[in-house]
């Protein structure tokens, strides 16, 4: 008997908690919560000496549940409301957190990249084009534009050439999988990773008595009775040495989407022009080049686009010296060494323009080719 | 008739020999380099300068034999007789290979009257392995280790261990949270009205044209100014908002192609939009899901060029400890071979492990800008 009271009261407390003011206050009550929560985290992995284990799990259960909160709590939000707002507002639930990340992170960036490349070098004064005249005269520019126009015209080349050639010899093996298992196998590792193989490839120890080079590269010259060589520091054939580690890394891209390409082909095409007593080279010329045209395409602009924006593997092997230079590299030493943004916006937006029309042709190729 | 044939099928296996020769040797020259990284870490660095890689592996090679005093009566600028050949000081400085197959070699200056002689013979069953490297590589304590001559040297180790987790809270929930949000904004592009949602998704699909390094220098500023630079979340967020736009496409194309009755019949039966697209769209949509979650992954545990502006030497991930090791230490190849490999290690384990999604969320991933 005792406990009726106290029903009543729990009774109550629901009934002020779920109508009018009550209401307001919970809708207030819980954002704020999940604001607190969110704060201390940040609060924590900013200022905590606590074991860098810890740190990280916390890190990963805070990103990844903070966001999962936010998308709950603001849905429970809206919810509340009467049906005719729920419809109206649920769609910004959905779409809002997206299209508000890449207004900050890709739109206006590019806006604001725009209006850098027409200031100085700390942004304070407009200077007009200077920075394009820059970016197209200049001597150090147009070494870059070379190289680029090397590693553009070598990398996708000779990627795309031996992926073709790889798929349509792996066709015809019943150890397909794992000769393209191989070849694929080094677009899982960083450019980074890749420099510092190629670089024991090209190690120099120089001459001298009971130097032994370990270098794989000097070591085959020698034994082919040549003198070994600094390779990276001789321009200009050091760039073809770098565009081996491209060719290295996308061969297999070509090879992958050139050999589904080719398993497309219908077999009886490929029959009736055999049986018509056609070669293998007429074959290959005559009817499987023209047939998967749209998709050689396709790979040569995709390894295009990378070949104009490539940067880490120059980074890593040479620093962009010794006649190595490329675009991006030139970006990066603009901005971070030299502290001239206004040259560094202006590569930044000529790299833009380079890349769009490539773009737009390979994303209508895409969507015909459907990725899933 | 029946010689025709032989002779066909003759040529056809001459001609998968063919084949397969060539395929193999690609797939040499695809493969040595890493090989030759990956011995390399195992093994000790006195070794490492001395002697190349393959040296591991059993071979031919010169072997110490025997060792001569040259007597101090011999007069070594006159040719003078010594293990059966006769030679003078210059010649057996160069070495003299006899025609019994030694090698003769005067060993230092005149004064040091020694001869060494080698034989061929097999050798390398017994390469001195290790793991001392990897232990070096990982810790960022002092540590020492000895060159080429034997002299003992000590450097500050670059914490590879340290910059692998920090590349794991780095990676995971730049991947997780891009697919989230991404996966919300396919719902809402595909199956919610609003206004201006063509325009919207228009935008949104434009913006994969944009490279990442129109994006840097703003956002450098706003991160200096909001002091998040050198964080996790400065690196989730521009992770996130560089993967979006291929996100929001490729999830879109997915999301969008569910059969339209799944939908209306869980709308029936009074369920909300949050609850279908939690309930039931994001189990529908894994395939999708896991091969975006692979290209992100790699594509951010491999990135160098947003984990060098936006980290700086703070919370170093793998690439850039690594990239760093290469300018400070580019000749301790023990020491960058172990480092590359630890670099490695996961995502060829995601490569090997997951073949066919990795594969096809690197298809996807390629029009990424």
């Amino acid at each position: 008997m005792q406990s009726q009271p106290r029903v009543n009261a729990l009774n109550q407390l629901v009934n002020w908690l779920t109508t009018g003011v009550g209401r307001i206050l919970v809708s207030l009550f819980v954002p704020f919560v999940t604001f607190l929560v969110l704060w201390r985290g940040f609060i924590f992995l900013r200022d905590s000496n606590a074991p860098q284990l810890i740190i990280v799990l916390v890190a990963i259960v805070w990103g990844v549940g903070g966001v999962a909160l936010l998308y709950g709590v603001s849905n429970w939000l809206v919810e509340k409301l009467s049906g005719e707002w729920v419809r109206r507002l649920q769609p910004f639930i959905f779409i809002g957190p997206a299209v508000a990340i890449l207004f900050w992170y890709l739109f206006l960036p590019t806006i604001r990249t725009l209006v850098l490349s027409f200031q100085d070098g700390l942004g304070r004064n407009f200077v007009g084009i200077q920075n394009y005249i820059f970016a197209f005269t200049d001597r150090v520019m147009l070494e870059a534009f070379r190289n680029n126009l090397l590693w553009m015209i070598l990398g996708t080349g000779f990627s795309v050439g031996l992926g073709l050639l790889i798929a349509v010899l792996a066709d015809r093996t019943p150890l397909e999988k794992v000769y393209k298992a191989i070849i694929f196998m080094p677009m899982a590792i960083s450019f980074v990773g890749a420099g510092v193989i190629w670089k024991f490839v090209y190690a120099y120890r120089g001459e001298g008595v009971g130097i032994q080079e370990i270098g794989l590269l000097n070591a085959i010259v020698i034994a082919l009775g040549g003198k070994s060589q600094p390779w990276l520091l001789l321009p200009p054939i050091n760039n073809l040495f770098l565009i081996v580690i491209m060719i290295w890394l996308q061969t297999g891209y070509a090879m992958v989407i050139l050999s589904s390409a080719i398993k497309g082909i219908p077999s009886e095409l490929l029959e009736a022009a055999r049986v018509d007593g056609a070669n293998e080279f007429q074959v290959f010329f005559q009817i499987m080049v023209p047939t998967i045209q749209s998709t050689l395409l396709t790979v040569t602009t995709t390894i295009v686009i990378f070949s104009l924006k490539l940067f880490d593997i120059v980074r890593v092997m040479t620093g962009g010296n010794y006649g190595t230079n490329v675009i991006a590299n030139e970006f990066y030493l603009q901005q971070f060494t030299y502290n001239h943004s206004g040259r560094a916006s202006a590569i930044a937006i000529v790299l833009l323009i380079a890349v769009i029309p490539v773009m737009i042709y390979n994303l209508r190729q895409f969507r015909e080719r459907r990725a899933f | 008739m029946s010689g025709v044939k032989s002779s066909q099928k003759g040529q056809k296996r001459l001609g998968s020999l063919f084949v397969n020769g060539v395929l193999i040797l690609i797939c040499l020259i695809w493969l040595i380099p890493t090989i030759g990284v990956f011995i390399t870490s195992f093994r000790n660095s006195e070794d490492i300068y001395s002697s190349g890689w393959w040296t591991v592996f059993p071979h031919r090679g010169w072997v110490k034999v025997e060792e001569i005093r040259v007597p101090e009566s011999v007069d070594v600028d006159q040719p003078f007789e010594i293990a059966g050949i006769t030679a003078d000081f210059a010649t057996l400085r160069q070495g003299v290979t006899t025609p019994d197959g030694r090698k003769i070699t005067w060993i230092g200056n005149k004064r040091s009257r020694l001869v060494v002689v080698e034989e061929k013979r097999w050798v390398g069953f017994s390469a001195r392995l290790t793991l001392d490297n990897y232990r070096d590589t990982l810790s960022g304590k002092e540590i020492r280790f000895r060159d080429a001559s034997g002299n003992e040297i000590t450097r500050k180790g670059n914490n590879l261990g340290g910059a692998f987790l920090n590349s794991i809270a780095v990676a995971v929930p730049s991947t997780i949270i891009p697919i989230l949000i991404a996966a919300f904004a396919a719902y809402g592009f595909a199956w919610l009205n609003f206004p201006g949602r063509k325009v919207l998704f228009t935008l949104v699909v434009a913006l994969l044209v944009v490279p990442l390094q129109i994006a840097l220098v703003p956002i450098l500023r706003d991160y200096t100014q909001l002091n998040l630079n050198g964080t996790y979340l400065a690196m989730w967020l521009a992770h996130t908002g560089f993967g979006l736009p291929l996100a929001v496409y490729l999830l879109f194309n997915y999301i969008g192609s569910l059969p339209r009755d799944i939908l209306e019949s869980a709308f029936i039966d009074g369920a909300s939009h949050f609850t279908i697209f939690t309930r039931l769209i994001l189990p529908l949509s894994i395939p999708a899901l896991a091969s975006f979650a692979i290209f992100q992954f790699l594509w951010v545990w491999n990135d160098y060029l947003v984990a060098l502006v936006f980290l700086g030497d703070q919370n170093r991930v793998v690439t850039s400890a690594l990239a760093a090791m290469v300018g400070e230490k580019g000749q301790d190849w023990h020491l960058l071979t172990s480092g590359a490999f630890v670099s490695m290690i996961l995502p060829l384990t995601v490569f090997f492990a997951l073949q066919r999604y990795f594969v096809r969320g690197l298809m996807a991933g390629s029009v990424k800008g």
